[in-house]
């Protein structure tokens, strides 16, 4: 049976440049690296009295925020105008959608007050992917998360702290502990471990919490965290949901730090200079004591700093991309 | 109407014949195949040559959405596509609104089926009132008002007890049971099957073990009751196995397969297009490998549409948040013939699958080729081409096939001598 | 036509730069080279002149006009200016003057850093196609190309002027 010819993948433009930023996975580690080393030179513009260049001046983004987050929406927010570009931000969740508006509706009436780029966190895994099918060509769609399926943004952050603080990736040991089965900056994580060369990528959790078929994606599965975290170089450690108690994926939080926790003791197996990274907001005493959350090798509030960054990369990254589609479209279009 | 079908090799796989035959028909019966009859003068010819003649296909599964879900389809839209599927037999699914468990709602299907004329609709009653698992429905008389066998559906029982009594019920008048295998606290929250492209898609996983645990449980009570039984759209090779050992062992239970479930696997979904969210999932690649050794070897004996039309509201949404089905009645012939140029089995085979075993499963009198026979026949081109979206006649356009090329081109399709669908 | 050499133009640059300070009484400006030719200039002045004083950077991939058109640049550098600039005399350096739009962005975004004192406009070259009112302060030299031509700085070591013919044009 033959099937029709495939589209091009859908976050990359004909020249191969972003678009949109849906996921980390497909995408080259060149451009990775691009994305990491552009967000050096935005880091450096966040260091100045004027925090601003006038690279989107006069477009505007509009986070579009289907599941409500402070803090994700707040470092997009601060992206966006420090590249002075003008932001709106609309929390979907409590308007239209609940009073029954499909999401193609919300799309167009989203696209009617002439967006250039929206940034979008949806519970359902695919949403941006959709979103990004359904929305008009020349609007940009960044992923702020989507269900349990991505969360790039995050996923290059924790690359470019990693990458500031510890080096050549093709060197490291790094350990992702926590609810791997739920969490989208896991699988993203993952990928862009896996793109950028790290050989020995570490998932450390108990078996309701891993999910199916890690292995096939190049990752080593570890039940046992005391023999996980040895030696390894990163440790990225992820948020423990209350809602993780019911359904018998584990008995309790206690329980659960007891085993899996961050502790000083558990810190100290792996490498001296090993950096300890959390996506926030941390929960103390469950995941991470507050004293490892608290000490010098933890990164967790120059993440903060770096997402920022991160995300003026990513911004201006797509709509360059988004710019560059428009003239090639309107020279092929002059051509005909 | 007295007509004469020349030239076409005829398939049939009841009586094994394969050959070159005329067939011809009078009274919408077959009243001789080969050698012209003494005195017969044909009014209608059709030119045969080229073409397969077969028995006109039996669709144990198909979702016509009507009394109620007029959005999606109607039992003219979904008979017509059925039609132009070269299909002659189906059975009509319970969840219709209101559900199938009262003669009224039989007779309101079997009317308008009748009217239309496009196909043989067989209704499957709903096990029990409301398809909500805990009190039997009124199964002998909804038998009576014409239902062929009954289902729930993927909705649980109230408890094994009361699934127990619900098939020795059945059994004392030797009646049909459908089961669909589902745990539903093992399939709890899914949308897609439990392994690595759910995980990497952050797709919620309905676990093999939904299928197998429910169908072992389904057996072993099948076992007890004596009920006879037929498993429905069985997904998973374990689940396959489990079956097979079941009939070594003298449980006369039948199983079928849906078409597209012998096609796609679990990597469709990887780019979250909804036009593959189906329950129960697509599974993987070995699940697909054991569920066509199955139906090659016979233990599935049957395949089905189970088409599930929708409205394309239905399905523009995030994966998760789209209705589940597939929309593909009228493909079941080019898609078995794309199975057979693949190799996967032979054209008898697949025929037989369609035809009389299907009708055996669940005892009705469709399927077969045969002198006395009525005239339900289709007539296909195995050397055309069918563009999947030209000529659509479904209301529901949620197919993933839309613009693929597949073999075959049913050219007509004969219910009871009349022609429903042409297609030159 | 025959190009200048940087080797020779630079000591020429040096002594008239020298010369152009003195009589604006301007004392111990910063250096402040344009990524990428501008800052192998610039660091040749500053060992012609015997300054040992740090050099800036800037990288105005940022501030360019050209986004909507051709988008970013795939090669970013951060800035690196190690000093103050409020109040600051600067001598900022390019290395070929053309449209002046490049000078137009670097200007913006000194300014973003602070308030200079004042600007001296360095250019090795100067090719004659202002689109903009953009005036150096010092030039190497000055030339007329054909509409395809193109001149390019090589260096650091040694600095050389290429001149690149365009055949799609």
């Amino acid at each position: 049976m033959t099937p029709p010819a495939p589209k091009c993948p859908l976050q990359l433009n004909d020249q191969g440049r972003l678009r949109h930023f849906l996921s980390l996975d497909g995408l080259p580690r060149s451009m990775l690296t691009e994305i990491l080393d552009t967000a050096d030179s935005f880091l450096e513009v966040g260091a100045r009295a004027v925090k601003k260049v006038p690279l989107m001046r006069g477009m505007t983004v509009c986070n579009v925020f289907f599941e409500n987050s402070t803090r994700t929406r707040t470092t997009f927010e601060l992206a966006a105008k420090r590249l002075s570009a003008d932001v709106i931000t609309l929390n979907v969740s409590t308007s239209s959608t609940s009073k029954g508006e499909t999401l193609t509706d919300t799309l167009r009436t989203l696209e009617a007050m002439a967006a250039d780029m929206f940034v979008v966190r949806h519970a359902d895994s695919g949403a941006a992917h959709f979103i990004a099918e359904h929305v008009s060509p020349h609007v940009a769609i960044i992923n702020g998360g989507d269900g349990r399926h991505a969360h790039p943004t995050q996923g290059m952050l924790d690359m470019l702290t990693i990458r500031r603080h510890k080096g050549d990736f093709e060197q490291l040991k790094v350990a992702i502990v926590g609810d791997i089965l739920h969490s989208r900056v896991a699988r993203s994580n993952m990928i862009a471990l896996k793109t950028l060369g790290c050989p020995d990528i570490r998932v450390i959790a108990p078996k309701t919490l891993l999910p199916v078929g890690l292995e096939q994606y190049g990752v080593n599965v570890y039940t046992d965290v005391n023999e996980g975290l040895k030696d390894v170089d990163v440790i990225i450690m992820l948020r423990l949901q209350r809602e993780r108690m019911q359904g018998g994926l584990l008995p309790s939080e206690g329980e659960f730090y007891r085993l899996y926790g961050l502790s000083e003791q558990r810190l100290a197996l792996a490498h001296p200079d090993a950096i300890v990274l959390h996506p926030g907001p941390i929960n103390r005493g469950v995941e991470i004591d507050s004293a490892v959350a608290d000490c010098p090798r933890s990164m967790i509030l120059n993440q903060v700093t770096y997402g920022i960054a991160i995300r003026m990369a990513v911004l201006s990254m797509t709509m360059s991309g988004q710019n560059e589609q428009r003239q090639l479209d309107a020279e092929k279009q002059e051509s005909l | 109407m007295r007509i004469q079908i020349n030239g076409a090799r005829l398939i049939d796989p009841a009586s094994q014949m394969d050959q070159q035959a005329d067939i011809f028909i009078d009274d919408g019966k077959i009243i001789a195949i080969g050698d012209t009859p003494r005195d017969f003068v044909a009014e209608q010819m059709i030119d045969g040559n080229g073409l397969i003649a077969a028995p006109g296909l039996v669709d144990i599964s198909a979702s016509l959405r009507e009394p109620g879900y007029g959005r999606k389809g109607s039992i003219a839209s979904e008979t017509r596509a059925a039609a132009a599927g070269g299909i002659t037999s189906l059975c009509c699914t319970p969840h219709t609104k209101p559900i199938l468990d009262t003669p009224a709602v039989v007779d309101l299907i079997l009317d308008k089926a009748r009217d239309e004329g496009f196909c043989k609709v067989f209704p499957l009653g709903a096990f029990s009132q409301g398809l909500a698992g805990e009190q039997l429905a009124e199964l002998v008389t909804l038998r009576n008002a014409g239902c062929v066998a009954f289902s729930n559906g993927l909705v649980p029982f109230a408890s094994n007890r009361v699934l127990r009594r619900a098939l020795e019920y059945a059994a004392t008048f030797d009646l049909t049971v459908i089961f669909h295998p589902q745990d539903p606290s093992l399939a709890e929250g899914g949308i897609a099957h439990e392994g690595p492209v759910a995980t990497f898609r952050g797709l919620a996983g309905i676990p093999e073990t939904a299928e197998t645990v429910a169908l072992a449980r389904d057996l072993l009570l099948v076992e007890q009751s004596g009920v006879r039984a037929h498993f429905s759209q069985i997904t998973t090779a374990r689940g396959a196995r489990l079956i097979a050992k079941a009939q070594a062992r003298g449980l006369p239970v039948t199983a079928d397969v849906a078409m597209y479930q012998l096609i796609l696997t679990e990597e469709a979904l990887m780019d979250f297009s909804s036009f593959y969210h189906v329950l129960p999932p697509l599974r993987s690649l070995a699940d697909r490998e054991g569920l066509r050794e199955a139906v090659k070897s016979g233990v599935i004996s049957a395949i089905a549409s189970h088409h599930q039309p929708h409205e394309a509201d239905a399905k523009l949404d995030p994966f998760a948040a789209t209705e589940p089905g597939i929309s593909s009645i009228e493909l079941l012939l080019p898609l078995a013939l794309s199975l057979v140029e693949e190799g996967v089995f032979d054209l008898p085979t697949a025929l037989q699958r369609l035809t009389t075993g299907p009708a055996a499963a669940l005892r009705l009198k469709a399927g077969r080729l045969s002198v006395g026979a009525a005239a339900d026949i289709v007539l296909f081109d195995p050397k055309a081409q069918t563009i999947v979206g030209e000529n659509w006649q479904s209301k529901g356009r949620n197919c993933p096939f839309m613009g693929h090329v597949l073999p075959g081109v049913v050219r007509y399709t004969l219910l009871n001598g009349r022609v429903t669908h042409k297609n030159l | 036509m025959s190009l200048p050499d940087p080797a020779v133009l630079i000591p020429a640059m040096a002594r008239e730069l020298q010369a152009h300070l003195q009589a604006q009484n301007i004392d111990n400006p910063r250096f402040v080279g344009i990524h990428t030719g501008g800052v192998w200039v610039a660091n040749a002045l500053l060992k012609e002149l015997d300054n040992q004083e740090p050099l800036g950077i800037l990288n105005v991939s940022f501030y360019r006009d050209d986004f909507s058109r051709s988008g970013l640049h795939p090669q970013v550098r951060p800035s690196e200016l190690p000093f103050e600039i409020e109040d600051q005399h600067l001598v900022l350096i390019d290395d070929v003057l053309m449209s002046g739009r490049t000078i137009r962005a670097a200007l913006n975004e000194l300014f973003d850093y602070g308030r200079p004192a004042s600007v001296t406009l360095v250019c090795l070259l100067d090719l004659n196609a202002r689109e903009l009112p953009i005036r150096p302060d010092i030039v190497g030299a000055t030339l007329s190309l054909e509409q395809n031509q193109r001149v390019k700085l090589t260096g650091p070591e040694p600095l050389a002027i290429q001149l690149q013919t365009l055949d799609n044009l």
